[in-house]
């Protein structure tokens, strides 16, 4: 059977997120594959031409020897009937192993045991440019349905061929292609045995609507939990190689700091040492981590740094250090802003703070490198474990097809993980070392060279008319992002901004981008509209609002909280929601004030979601409240303090996160809309609950808390909160 | 210099060669390639290295290797007993009570030591244990659902 045909080659969309593009080899051929399967059905789904050309029309060489380059995903049915699935996605707990594994069984038709998930493994897996955005359940979950609707089609053609019958008679169910009419049924496993198959086809197979989903739509337990409950399960560090040596990379005295001399004597008289000096990489591996730890205190390192700025002065060193903006979605405009503000009289302003922070994985990062001649391969927990091998291939100067990046399932992201520097060390000392090296990050090297969610200003302006409809909308953000920049209220009159920064910190992506401090500065500011105007803020919203999803998050989510009940003394209620990811969320808090002791506690939150039609509703509760949970981290109390190229405080005794006390309870209003796509869930979600805080809190101090995190301001107003 | 530890881990004796400054932690998962218990601070804030010693939890990367004589320590490995998970575990599984998973070990071992030393914990004794462990992805609520039923089903303490 074929395997290429003449669809074109192109760029996924998600490609867009980066900035470099990675080049797309599959260093495996087919009879590599089948050594690594063994006999069975072997089925490539490909991306429609649409997809392909959604982004780029970019166009690459098709490879005679290779696979085709436009995959999306593929899958195998083995002789025992078992599925195995090849996802470049990843696992960092946000459960997709499960939710990805239930779309397979659903268009399979088998129990979910029976389907097994191959994830990250840059050489067995299609391409995939990473697991971020909140793009797994769109876009990957519906690519395994379409591999999964097509191998389930295979499965028929073979049966019809076999039983001399039309296709269109025979149907699957439980692992079975069963002809009603003779009664006749085979199992998958004999349907495929003895064979050696491989399918291309097209990803246009009908799909089980959500409806009818039996498996997909169920709270099916996580994968594999019994491994993680009993230990058994192995992170990135935990993995181990024989002769394996423990590396230690020796940080600079500060950021970009320049090596200008290093003693290594010392050091070098160890018995049993590797010591790499390459240029600014300095480090060291030993048969223990006592032994490499030793060694690297050893080395008396002589760093030059330049002066740097400091927390304590952040926000005016962002207003003052803007660079040119790149890209198409720095600005937008309608109406005529200027205008509307003219003739206003009641023109509102507000700025807002917002701190970097940590993401903070428990796991910080790990990797273990082994070299096998000019080959090297590399567990490691990333995001992005083709990024990581691109990166690998630049710093050795590679090509990719010598590379390969495994990616065991791993102890979180949030978006933190999405670069490969523990790869790359661990990778350097073990070709030094000629055996595997392993490099585990200590908590403090977490916290200092991994890198932050952007800190920002916003300034938020608007006009609104006596009727409660706003008018005017002026929103610039410096520095921390333009995710979910946009405002999703109508409004005729509006400029929106992103103004780059040159970042004192590296920064990337934390979960939800910078969606997180949009939403905040611009649920805050809608309430403090509302009460110049003396009108419920839910009330308000709902005025300058018509999309109906929207809508029905903000009302359904108010009507379980309660909004309209009467209000106890001393007791405030907040809302903040929005659109993001795909995903439409609204989050209500209810707070308490001890007015003789200024103490305020959150009794409650509510977060009502839309995320289209429900994978899985376990998993799905499980991140909401996961969400709202971080998300009262960077509310409260996250804060990265750094003073001339350090960071201050690097350490869980100096950085607080979110603890069992900190906890209110959390409700979650889950609107299934079966109607509707599947999407992400893993980042809207943390969206409410700063703004929604922040609002209950202001309902009854009447103060206006204007920074991420709050406790400080709420502190110099006599408050306390958590 | 490397000194030889007689160490009792979950039930079975290990002799380990080690520097004396090494921490429990380390040996664990260096030495003994016992790595359900994780790192994740080294500075006894995190929860994530939580062991059992003579029944209480311990923070095993503050733990010196030196101290442990003739002491009973019990690691996530050692919780089932052939195949039937311990209750808390087997709580874990039933709440749904993880994300990602790294903090779980550290988790059940600190609720199986709480449980070993306290019959019937109230909600607010159970958030008091359990400060010490962090859970950055948020799965608090749940881990708390499954102590309480773990609480229920009741167990004879693990030592």
């Amino acid at each position: 059977m074929t395997r290429r045909n003449n669809l074109t080659a192109g760029l996924e969309p998600e490609r867009y997120e980066l900035h470099e593009p990675v080049s797309f080899i599959f260093e495996s051929d087919r009879r590599d594959f089948f050594k690594f399967l063994g006999a069975g059905i072997f089925v490539v789904c490909a991306a429609s031409k649409t997809t392909a050309f959604q982004e780029s029309g970019r166009a690459r060489r098709a490879s005679e020897d290779n696979l085709p380059q436009e995959i999306d995903a593929w899958l195998h049915i083995g002789e025992k009937g078992e599925i195995t699935v090849f996802t470049g996605k990843v696992e960092v707990g946000q459960n997709i192993r499960t939710s990805l594994s239930q779309a397979v069984a659903e268009e399979m038709r088998v129990p979910i045991v029976s389907v097994r998930m191959v994830m990250g493994d840059t050489q067995i897996v299609p391409f995939d440019m990473g697991t971020f955005g909140s793009r797994t359940t769109p876009v990957m979950n519906l690519q395994l349905r379409r591999v999964s609707a097509a191998a389930r089609d295979a499965l028929i053609a073979l049966a019809a061929k076999q039983w001399n019958t039309d296709p269109a008679h025979l149907t699957a169910a439980d692992g079975k292609i069963i002809d009603p009419k003779s009664n006749r049924s085979a199992t998958y496993a004999e349907l495929v045995k003895g064979q050696q198959i491989t399918q291309l086809l097209p990803a246009e197979d009908p799909l089980i609507p959500a409806v009818q989903w039996k498996i997909a739509g169920q709270a099916v337990p996580k994968v594999d939990g019994r491994d993680f409950v009993t230990g058994k399960h192995r992170y990135p560090s935990d993995y181990k190689l024989p002769d394996m040596l423990y590396g230690k990379v020796v940080r600079p005295s500060a950021f970009g700091a320049t090596l200008v001399s290093v003693d290594t004597s010392a050091a070098e008289k160890m018995p049993g040492i590797t010591l790499v000096h390459d240029g600014n990489f300095l480090a060291v591996a030993a048969p223990t981590t006592a032994l490499a730890e030793k060694a690297a205190a050893a080395l008396k390192p002589e760093w030059k740094a330049e002066p740097q700025p400091s927390s304590k002065e952040l926000f005016e060193y962002l207003k003052k250090n803007q660079i040119p903006a790149e890209g198409r979605d720095s600005l937008h405009e309608t109406g005529d802003v200027q205008k509307a503000f003219a003739s206003t009289a009641h023109r509102l302003n507000s700025t807002f703070n917002i701190a970097y922070i940590a993401h903070a994985p428990l796991e910080p990062r790990a990797a273990l490198a082994q070299w096998n001649g000019d080959h090297v391969t590399v567990w490691t927990g990333t995001q992005r474990p083709f990024g990581v091998r691109g990166e690998l291939a630049t710093a050795f100067h590679l090509p990719e097809e010598k590379v390969r990046v495994l990616m065991p399932d791993t102890g979180s992201g949030y978006g933190g993980k999405h670069t490969g520097e523990a790869a790359l060390e661990a990778a350097r000392l073990a070709r030094a070392a000629k055996r595997p090296v392993k490099v585990a990050w200590t908590r403090e090297e977490e916290f200092t060279w991994a890198y932050f969610r952007p800190a920002g200003l916003i300034e938020v302006s608007s006009a609104v008319d006596a009727d409660g409809k706003i008018t005017a909308w002026e929103f610039h953000n410096y520095n921390s992002g333009a995710a979910g920049i946009r405002t999703y209220y109508d409004i005729p009159n509006q400029r929106i901004e992103f103004h780059p920064v040159n970042s004192p910190l590296r920064q990337g992506s934390y979960r939800a981008l910078a969606a997180t401090a949009n939403h905040f500065a611009r649920e805050v500011h809608m309430d403090e509209i509302a009460a110049t105007l003396k009108m419920d803020p839910l009330e308000f919203r709902l005025k300058n609002l018509q999309d109906q999803r929207l809508r029905a998050v903000f009302e359904q989510g108010g009507k379980q909280f309660g909004w309209n009940k009467p209000r106890a003394a001393n007791r405030g209620f907040g809302v903040g929601g929005g659109f993001e990811k795909l995903g439409y969320m609204a989050t209500f808090v209810e707070v308490s004030l001890k007015p003789e002791t200024g103490e305020i506690k959150i009794e409650r939150a509510l977060t009502a979601f839309d995320c289209g039609a429900i994978v899985n509703p376990d998993g799905l509760r499980n991140q909401l409240t996961g969400a709202n949970i971080m998300g009262l981290g960077g509310a409260i109390f996250e804060a990265i303090e750094f003073e001339n190229g350090r960071i201050v405080n690097n350490v869980f005794s100096k950085y607080r996160v979110p603890r069992f006390r900190d906890v209110p309870p959390i409700d979650a209003l889950l609107i299934d809309r079966k109607d509707q796509p599947s999407v992400g869930a893993g980042e809207a979600p943390i969206l409410g609950i700063a703004p929604a805080l922040a609002n209950a809190i202001f309902a009854i101090t009447r103060i206006p808390l204007h920074s991420l995190p709050m406790a400080p301001q709420l502190v110099s107003h006599g408050y306390q909160l958590g | 210099m490397p000194t030889t530890y007689a160490l009792r881990i979950n039930g079975q004796s290990f002799s380990v060669d080690a520097d004396p400054d090494v921490n429990l932690l380390t040996v664990l998962r260096e030495n003994l390639d016992l790595t359900g218990t994780k790192y994740g601070c080294g500075e006894g804030q995190c929860g994530a290295c939580t062991v059992l010693i003579d029944g209480r939890a311990h923070r095993s990367c503050m733990t010196p290797i030196t101290t442990l004589a003739g002491k009973s320590i019990i690691t996530i490995e050692g919780l089932a007993k052939d195949d039937h998970l311990h209750p808390v575990q087997q709580a874990f599984l039933d709440e749904g009570a993880m994300q990602c998973a790294y903090c779980t070990s550290g988790m059940i071992m600190s609720a199986v030591s709480l449980l070993n030393n306290r019959e019937n914990p109230s909600d607010a004794e159970i958030l008091q244990f359990m400060q010490g462990n962090i859970c950055r992805c948020g799965t608090y609520p749940r881990i708390v659902a499954a102590i309480r039923k773990a609480s229920a089903a009741g167990k004879e303490p693990v030592r």
